[in-house]
Formats: C-alpha cells, sequence, structure tokens
C-alpha cells in the first residue's frame, strides 16, 4: 500500500530536524549563497567554532549539507536535491489541502440555492 | 479559485490555508458538521471518505474510512477538541483501526478551522494544520498520492473551467 518513493521515514524526519532549529537554517540560508568554510561561518555567530560544527555536523546527516576539502580546510555546500525534498512533502500535503477546498466549494455550488438566478 | 493563500512552516510542521467560500457562515459549518457533506470532502483525492460516526460536539470521536482505488479501506478517527459554532473548531485527526481506536504511533494531526462571514454571502476560512512527525505526514501523502496528485490536478482544472464557464 505504502508506495516507497523518495527518502526513508527516519531519513526524513532527521531533515525536518535540522531544520527545526533557526541557527541551522540560518546556516543552511549562508551555504545556498554560497560555499565556505566552517571558521567563516562561525564567524557570523556568537558561538563556538565547535558549537557551529555541531550544527554543521547536524545538517550532514540530515543531508542537507556536505562538505568537501580545499586544501587545509573544509568548506560546506548545499545540498539542492534534499532541500527540495523536504519542499515536497509539505508542497504534496498543500495540493491534498487544495483538492479539500476544492470539493468543498463544489458542495456548496451544488447545493446553492439561488444557482439558477445568477 | 477560493484558496486566498498558503502558509507552510517547515520547522513548526504547520500549515496554514486560508479560503473563502461564496456561503454563508451555517452553510460552510454544516460541511463539518454533518457527517454527509463531510465525507464529501475530507478523503484525500481518489480516496473518499465514509464517516460511520461523527457528531461535532467536544469530546464526541468520530470514526470514518477511506476506500482506495484497489478496494482498500484506510481508518481514521478525529477527537473533537473544541467547538464554537459556527466560528471555530478544533479536532485531532488520526489513523485508526477497523474499529476507530487511534493508532497512537503514527500519531496525531490538529486541524483548527476558523470561520469568519465576510458578508452575509461570503465565508473566510482559515484551517490550520499540526501534524507531529515528517514520518506521519509522509504516510499521510504516501497513501494513493501517486495517482492522487494527477487526479487532484485533474479536478482543480475541471473546476476552473466550470467557474470560466460561469462567469
Amino acid at each position: 500500500m505504502v508506495v516507497d518513493s523518495g527518502p526513508a521515514q527516519e531519513e526524513i524526519d532527521r531533515i525536518f530536524q535540522a531544520l527545526a532549529d533557526g541557527t541551522r537554517r540560518d546556516i543552511l540560508t549562508r551555504v545556498i549563497e554560497r560555499e565556505q568554510s566552517v571558521s567563516a561561518l562561525a564567524g557570523a555567530y556568537r558561538m563556538s567554532l565547535p558549537a557551529v560544527q555541531k550544527h554543521v555536523s547536524v545538517l550532514e546527516r540530515a543531508g542537507l549539507v556536505g562538505k568537501t576539502r580545499h586544501g587545509r580546510e573544509q568548506r560546506v555546500h548545499a545540498e539542492p536535491d534534499r532541500i527540495r525534498t523536504a519542499r515536497e512533502l509539505l508542497d504534496r500535503y498543500e495540493v491534498l489541502w487544495r483538492h479539500r477546498v476544492a470539493a468543498m466549494d463544489a458542495l456548496l455550488a451544488e447545493e446553492r440555492p439561488d444557482r439558477s438566478k445568477e | 479559485m477560493p484558496v486566498l493563500s498558503v502558509e507552510k512552516d517547515l520547522d513548526r510542521h504547520v500549515m496554514t490555508v486560508t479560503a473563502e467560500f461564496a456561503a454563508p457562515v451555517e452553510r460552510v459549518w454544516a460541511l463539518y458538521a454533518d457527517p454527509r457533506r463531510l465525507e464529501r470532502h475530507w478523503g484525500p483525492p481518489g480516496w473518499p471518505a465514509t464517516f460511520v460516526r461523527h457528531e461535532l460536539v467536544p469530546g464526541a470521536r468520530s470514526h470514518y474510512y477511506m476506500s482506495g482505488p484497489a478496494g482498500e479501506r484506510e481508518h481514521g478517527m478525529w477527537i473533537v477538541r473544541e467547538v464554537d459554532e459556527p466560528r471555530s473548531f478544533v479536532v485531532d485527526d488520526a489513523f485508526a483501526d477497523e474499529q476507530g481506536e487511534p493508532k497512537v504511533e503514527t500519531g496525531f494531526t490538529t486541524m483548527r478551522a476558523d470561520l469568519t462571514p465576510v458578508d452575509p454571502r461570503t465565508t473566510r476560512v482559515v484551517f490550520t494544520s499540526t501534524f507531529e512527525s515528517a514520518e506521519q505526514l509522509q504516510q499521510m501523502l504516501d497513501m494513493g498520492m501517486e495517482q492522487g496528485l494527477t487526479l487532484a490536478m485533474g479536478q482543480i482544472d475541471d473546476l476552473l473551467a466550470e467557474e470560466g464557464a460561469a462567469v
């Protein structure tokens, strides 16, 4: 019955959990704009480098960002496919609701007593 | 189109849909209070709902099932939390077993509806859905959504065509 398409449920929960934190959303926004090192990211926040590293790891485990080594520094980049997955889930929920609203509207139109006069 | 706006809060698992209907507030209220009307719009596309038990009063438990395209049945239930007729109601929605007992493992989705009369013939409704986990949302969406999505798009197009023809 359950159509196995896209990521597993634990993966999806990791995505949503990763996005549940304001700092992590902010980090994600920054690396979507451009790839940058963890120390460059840390410079933007009032928190220690290890704390920022921890947030980056949560995002990485959720697959929302990846790391690549450039000489001595590791740069963080966004993983657009995974970001799209999170958005798609809610987009599909939106379709469900649009369907409901359309069905309610059709039902009301059908019941409208003065429809013929309009 | 009756949908005015859709807002999604990814991190809080909340979606807000604002819609406007060309009907007085009491008629829109009846779409949720009357089980025969409710079952005509509650099920996802391709999965019509049948309400075995439903009463929109605080504390009441509704039991419904949705019938899939291959004849399969998926049960659901509501716990009615708050009712302020005809202004607002809050229900908790969950997957259920055949007796209508909630499956706690997939959690509840809380649905709140706020109805406001814009004028005597127009009602604005704000639906706020809050779900507990991404897993729950996924399970809900997996249910027949592959064929359902296409179907829904078709229905929306049909409706738009009807509206266009009526103007």
